[in-house]
């Protein structure tokens, strides 16, 4: 604990535990999501005093623990808001971090007791949520913008909160297109289920009129397409983002989609019948178009007109494309 | 290799020149450099980067940037169509 003017503050450490490593990993693949918080409030990094530096955040403590890890040997406050345990960026879209909940934060601290300046240091990437200049009418305090990584907060506290336009800038490398991949898989876990158990149902129509057997082999077979579709449009797309032509989501999906079903058709090439084969090729690629562009969800740079427009044109191909693999597939039991 | 594009020629950003102050926060808040403040006003550098995140409008004291802000989101479109709702978020 920090004494100050306002009571005391509870101090936090800068250094990340081994249970907050299991944490960040069991949050990476979607497991108690929703209970990993941190106590919204005022928190003392190091010695801070009436001059130090207040950093701003939200309550997911992933964001709360790469923020206090970047702050070894420096002596700041840290100010939590409450964002429903939801990073910086998600809970700014939603407006939990936002004008509004900055406002109550300050006054709730009694901020103009504990430091003598007037200044709020914010992550860039809640200014969507958050109006500096509505902060400042509602508090008094001025809003400064951060970089957007926590990594770059030690050089702009340096540069006396200046950031330099690469700390302002998103770029979206290969390792945050990574940390992705398995959220985006477990989300798509149990649609993907429900799907192949129809598939399987489906699987058993032919000509002996339903067989366990056919159910069984084609079942798995078309299981086995979509799980490709899923890893192309969730695992490969992402990765080869900036290497897939194209600027729509769909057409990269598509490419990376195409590339599995090729190879995997000329790996099964002896089991497939034509029909098969054609089912395949054209199965997967859409399978893996549309979960590419469900991924743009996940990406810092797609606008909502643009995957509108993307969606419309698109949706109504991928539709067409999956009736005929439907219409392939189903057709390849009965003439073999 | 610098940032990614999405499509051309869909932002629904603008803004206003007559009205700007030049006080540079869009320039401070956007992620993508859409915007450039030189000699007391801020410019669009290039209008197909903005993923319409709306950060630029909310912190313009001015008033002079609009944009129809929102996640660029496929499955949150769908939800928006489906409940026959403009997307909210
Ligand atoms: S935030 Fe508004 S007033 Fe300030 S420079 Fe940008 S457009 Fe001009
Ligand atoms: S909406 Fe966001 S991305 Fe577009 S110009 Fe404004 S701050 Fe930049």
């Amino acid at each position: 604990m920090v004494d100050t003017p306002a009571g005391p503050v509870p101090r936090a450490r800068v250094t990340i535990g081994a249970r907050d490593v299991l944490g960040r990993w069991s949050m990476r693949w979607g497991m108690g999501r929703n209970r990993y918080r941190v106590a919204p409030g005022l928190y003392a990094v190091g010695d801070p005093d009436q001059l130090s530096g207040i950093l701003v955040t939200a309550n997911y403590k992933m964001t709360f623990d790469a923020l206090r890890r970047e702050l070894t040997g420096l002596n700041v406050w840290i100010l939590v808001l409450d964002t429903r345990g939801v990073n910086v960026w998600c809970a700014a879209g939603k407006g939990t971090f936002g004008t509004e909940e900055v406002v109550r934060r300050v006054k709730a601290a009694m901020l103009e007791e504990v430091v003598s300046h007037r200044r709020l240091i914010l992550p860039q990437l809640g200014g969507p949520g958050v109006s500096a200049h509505q902060v400042t009418k509602g508090c008094g305090f001025q809003v400064v913008y951060g970089p957007v990584h926590a990594r770059d907060i030690k050089a702009f506290l340096a540069a006396g909160m200046r950031a330099t336009p690469r700390m302002r800038q998103v770029l979206f490398p290969l390792r945050e297109r990574l940390a992705l991949a398995p959220v985006e898989l477990v989300g798509l876990f149990k649609p993907a289920g429900w799907l192949s158990l129809v598939l399987f149902l489906l699987a058993g129509i032919g000509p002996g009129f339903f067989s366990i057997g056919a159910a069984w082999h084609r079942g798995l077979a078309a299981a086995e397409v979509l799980a490709g579709g899923i890893l192309g449009g969730a695992v490969l797309t992402p990765v080869l983002l900036p290497w897939l032509p194209g600027r729509a989501f769909s057409a990269k999906g598509a490419l990376a989609g195409g590339i599995l079903a090729v190879c995997s058709a000329a790996l099964y090439r002896d089991a497939l019948g034509a029909f098969h084969a054609l089912a395949l090729l054209l199965a997967l690629p859409v399978i893996s178009s549309f979960v590419a562009m469900n991924f743009t969800g996940a990406t810092p740079f797609t606008s909502p007109s643009g995957v509108e427009k993307e969606m419309r044109q698109a949706l109504p191909v991928q539709a067409a494309l999956t009736a005929l693999a439907g219409i392939f597939w189903v057709g390849g039991a009965f003439l073999r | 290799m610098e940032g990614f594009r999405y499509l051309d020629g869909v932002a629904s950003l603008r803004f206003s020149e007559a009205a700007c102050t030049g006080c540079g926060m869009c320039e401070q808040v956007c992620p993508h450099r859409v915007f450039a403040v030189a000699r007391g006003k801020a410019r669009i550098l290039d209008k197909d980067l903005c993923m319409e995140c709306g950060s630029c409008a909310t912190n313009c004291p001015a008033g002079a940037i609009s944009v129809r802000p929102g996640v660029g989101c496929a499955t949150a479109i769908m939800k928006g169509w489906l409940s026959g709702s403009e997307e909210k978020t």
